[in-house]
């Protein structure tokens, strides 16, 4: 079965380096449509590394949307045109022959370039080290089914918990805001009744880090959300928002 | 010469790990905080490991290629984790796990690690749901089951198709709290290129700083690698893009012996290949043959639509030889059966390709029972296929997943290096000859929660807590080794790129030491990897430089060790003149197709010592089997 290649024009973002100055070159390519749009930079840099040129540089791992790594801007939107998918995950057959592309990095300020489409987002871990987690250690847990979980809370905590950490939403947003990717994960232990012991401090003390790095403010446009791989929902800000002021109110309390 | 002591302890099965945690020597808690640890790998295993050694007081330091620790390869486990609660109430018992889990081994596992792998299986349960993992849960708030491949009762555990993400994300919300704490450092964007061994202990590794090129040296009482799986050997597999076997290959070429090289997992339900520009395959959970029908024509070459072909006429050739497991046969079965279906060309539409069908299910269910078990499945083959698998059947075929075979541990999970251990997919030692579904996550978590935290106690309170100096002769030894192996890359300046010689070091591995082997393609493929390795020396290319972000140079390091592992993994298949679990020798076969193994001769653990390019010595460590009776496995 011998399926017709598409004719590509990519203009694809190269930079050197971070303190480098960037800018996009183009390349043509002919790409079979069951091909992912990875496997199409695949084949791009195979031949220009026969060319003794060196590869675009672009990050992916596991290729099937659940480890965040990957993440390009491609003709203006993260992820590229298809709803509720990582880059990894769109494949050629959406684009249409003759079809010119544009394919950049995710820009923000706290996601600085490291070298052609590859960006530091590390800011993100930064922020779940500040109060991503449940105070617990190993061993002494109780048994799994001590403390029933309705199956509607569950499925709520599972749906922010689904985050995959890309970063899609900072890149969306006109604000470069990490509101969901923070709300996301307050959110799940917000819900959860592992998580009440440490609501108010976990949220408190993520926020101010998320602030630290430079991180926008939202300002809820909601582009985050259309841009989600994984659907999550603003809802969790809204959440997160109103921890958040009870985390002040609460303070305020204990230091009268 | 080193000698293999398994350190299997005394006494009845269920009460040696018991006997053996009070056996251990303990390190006082003010002590510990005098002892480095380095951790390598970030996935279950890794992750869990650092974090509940951080949180017993030693200084951990962690270490990962990736960018952060959550993305790991352990995140893409989709089905769930194996434990034995039984929760359901159907029978399920920690002997029954044990048993389960020798048998799907095809009786090639140490009795005494699988027995207390089923033991702990329960506490890793409790210690998730404690970390806020959001399993799946019934109306009344109690956790949901389901059934997996090799098993008759339902103690499989789910986070709906994302239990690896949920568990890993757990472990690393664990280690994140250890980061914060500042009993682990954690070292992200490095790849660990050597181990430090001084006076026969290891003491350290050394690494590539993936973003600056920096060859650093770091130090430590012991060495922890927990580097997962090397199945991208094969070019093609299920694994990541980054998934490699250099940490575990470099510690073998330094002493740690190598074991069951040759037992690598097929898994039945992938997403058949597109094209030459396939940079990997994608599993489809296991999970989905809980409601899943495999299928192929009665016919051959039938080309038509899969949903024009009437009942009469479809073979459901799982539940028609296995009718007590049926689609639940385990992995290495049900894909060796979709082989020999397609082989005889009765495959979709002539090709490569077996029918999962969820028509029946969905009938009985209802599409919403289907979309909540496995929607997100679903759409991931919609992306990939661009059809709709509620309205034609799936399209699957074996791939290359998982790797049984590893470092060789003893019960303590040391290798055969002093002070360095290594845990998860990285060793070899719980699953035998074929590893059920749903349980290597319990492995990588028992492992790193559970077995470790105890064993490293008692190997440290042996030693002194000596400052161990990275200006030691021989670190700068072994670091300048890593430059001049880099050095060497980068100088050889050929026409073919790193993807281009490692596709056709996959075709070489799959289609000779693949999911049917004998001895004169075994033998061949050796002599194909070595001339191809002599031409990756002499004609590779690498463009960039080595003192700067090179994905090119990384890949191509990991290359050079595919071609001297694939070797290994075919002398290994070599020798192994039987078939057993995952390793399949056509020579070796009941008149029905089924392994035969061969106990007399084959019934040990194939541990590999390099001793020089191309050459390797065998141990031999026997295996027992006190508890269970050694039987031909039966699915039937």
């Amino acid at each position: 079965m011998e399926v017709k290649k598409l004719n590509l024009t990519l203009n694809i973002w190269r930079q050197k380096n971070a303190n480098s100055v960037g800018s996009f070159a183009e390349y043509k390519v002919q790409v079979s449509p069951d091909a992912s749009f990875l496997e199409m930079l695949d084949e791009i840099n195979d031949s220009l590394e026969v060319k003794g040129e060196e590869a675009i540089h672009f990050e992916s791992d596991c290729r099937e949307g659940i480890c965040g790594t990957c993440g390009l801007v491609i003709n203006g939107q993260p992820h590229g045109p298809l709803p509720k998918i990582a880059t990894c995950q769109l494949h050629m057959r959406n684009f249409k022959d003759g079809e010119t592309i544009w394919v950049e990095p995710f820009r923000a300020k706290a996601f600085p370039v490291i070298k052609d489409l590859m960006v530091d987002r590390s800011g993100f871990d930064k922020i779940l080290y500040a109060g991503g987690y449940v105070s617990f250690n190993t061993g002494g847990a109780p048994d799994g089914n001590a403390i029933p979980i309705s199956k509607e809370i569950s499925s709520l905590a599972m749906d922010a918990a689904a985050c995959i950490g890309c970063g899609a939403c900072v890149a969306a947003c006109k604000n470069a805001s990490a509101m969901l990717f923070v709300s996301a994960k307050v959110s799940q232990y917000a819900l959860l009744p592992q998580g009440q012991p440490e609501r108010y401090r976990r949220v408190e003390q993520m926020v101010a880090v998320m602030d630290e790095l430079g991180f926008g403010s939202c300002t809820n446009t909601y582009a985050c959300e259309a841009e989600c791989p994984k659907g999550i929902s603003v809802t969790n800000i809204a959440r997160m928002n109103r921890d958040f002021m009870m985390a002040k109110i609460k303070s305020k309390e204990v230091e009268v | 010469m080193t000698k293999l002591d398994s350190k299997i302890p005394e006494g009845n099965i269920s009460e040696k790990w018991t006997n053996h945690k009070f056996n251990m020597k303990l390190v006082n808690p003010s002590n510990k905080r005098k002892f480095d640890i380095i951790v390598v790998g970030t996935g279950l295993a890794g992750a869990s490991a650092a974090a509940t050694l951080g949180e017993l007081g030693y200084n951990v330091k962690a270490f990962t290629f990736h960018d952060s620790a959550r993305r790991a390869h352990s995140i893409a486990a989709q089905g769930g984790i194996n434990a034995a609660k039984d929760y359901q109430n159907d029978g399920d018992s920690t002997y029954r796990l044990f048993y389960d889990t020798i048998k799907g081994g095809d009786f090639r596992a140490r009795e005494a690690n699988v027995y207390r792998l089923a033991e702990v299986s329960s506490n890793i349960i409790d210690q998730c749901v404690a970390q806020g993992v959001p399993f799946a849960r019934e109306y009344g708030g109690l956790l949901d089951n389901r059934s997996f491949g090799g098993a008759q009762v339902s103690r499989t555990f789910y986070a709906r198709g994302q239990t690896g993400q949920q568990l890993l994300l757990g472990a690393v919300s664990s280690l994140n709290r250890q980061i914060d704490i500042g009993s682990v450092k954690l070292f992200t964007r490095r790849e660990m290129l050597d181990v430090v061994i001084i006076d026969g202990l290891a003491r350290g590794i050394v690494v590539r700083n993936l973003l600056t090129g920096e060859i650093e040296k770091h130090s430590a009482h012991a060495v922890v690698l927990a580097t997962g799986g090397y199945a991208n050997v094969f070019f093609l597999s299920t694994n990541a893009m980054n998934c490699n076997a250099t940490a575990i290959w470099r510690a073998h070429k330094r002493g740690a012996f190598f074991a069951n090289p040759c037992y690598t997992q097929i898994h039945p339900t992938c997403i058949p290949l597109h094209g030459d520009a396939q940079s990997k395959l994608t599993l489809m959970s296991e999970s989905l043959r809980n409601d899943g029908r495999i299928w192929v024509s009665k016919k051959k070459n039938d080309m038509r639509n899969p949903n024009d072909i009437p009942e009469a006429e479809r073979d459901y050739y799982l539940e028609r030889k296995y009718p007590s497991y049926g689609n639940l046969a385990p992995r290495d079965i049900s894909s060796r059966a979709a082989k020999e279906v397609c082989d005889e060309g009765r495959g979709a539409k002539g090709g490569n390709a077996v029918y999962l069908d969820f028509s029946e299910s969905i009938n009985r269910l209802g599409q919403k029972v289907i979309e909540e078990r496995y929607g997100n499945l679903f759409d991931m083959y919609q992306n990939i296929n661009g059809e709709n698998p509620y309205k034609s059947p799936m399209m699957i075929y074996p791939a290359p997943h998982y790797v049984m075979g590893g470092l060789w541990v003893d019960y303590n999970l040391m290798s055969s290096v002093p002070g360095l251990f290594v845990l998860g997919e990285a060793n070899f030692s719980d699953h035998g000859a074929n590893r059920l579904g749903a349980s290597a996550l319990m492995q990588g978590l028992a492992d790193g929660y559970f077995v470790i935290p105890y064993t490293m106690g008692d190997y440290l309170a042996t030693t002194k807590p000596v400052a161990i100096k990275t200006d030691h002769p021989e670190f700068e030894k072994v670091a300048s080794g890593v430059r001049d192996l880099t050095n060497k890359l980068m100088s050889v300046k050929g026409k073919r790129t790193v993807d281009d010689i490692h596709k056709q070091l996959g075709r070489i591995m799959w289609n000779k030491v693949g999911m049917a082997r004998h001895e004169k393609g075994l033998k061949e493929a050796i002599a194909e990897i070595r001339e191809l390795k002599a031409e990756f020396w002499k004609n590779v290319t690498i463009p960039g430089s080595g003192n700067d972000v090179n994905q090119t140079l990384e890949r191509a390091g990991r290359l050079a060790d595919y071609f001297e592992l694939g070797e290994l993994i075919a002398t290994d298949a070599l020798d192994r003149n039987e078939s057993c679990g995952a390793h399949f020798r056509v020579e070796h076969q009941f008149e029905d197709g089924e392994a035969k193994r061969n106990d007399e001769n084959y019934s040990y653990v194939a541990a590999w010592e390099f001793t020089g390019e191309n050459k390797w010595n065998l141990h031999k460590e026997e295996l027992k089997f006190e508890y269970l009776k050694l039987a031909v496995r039966s699915y039937k």
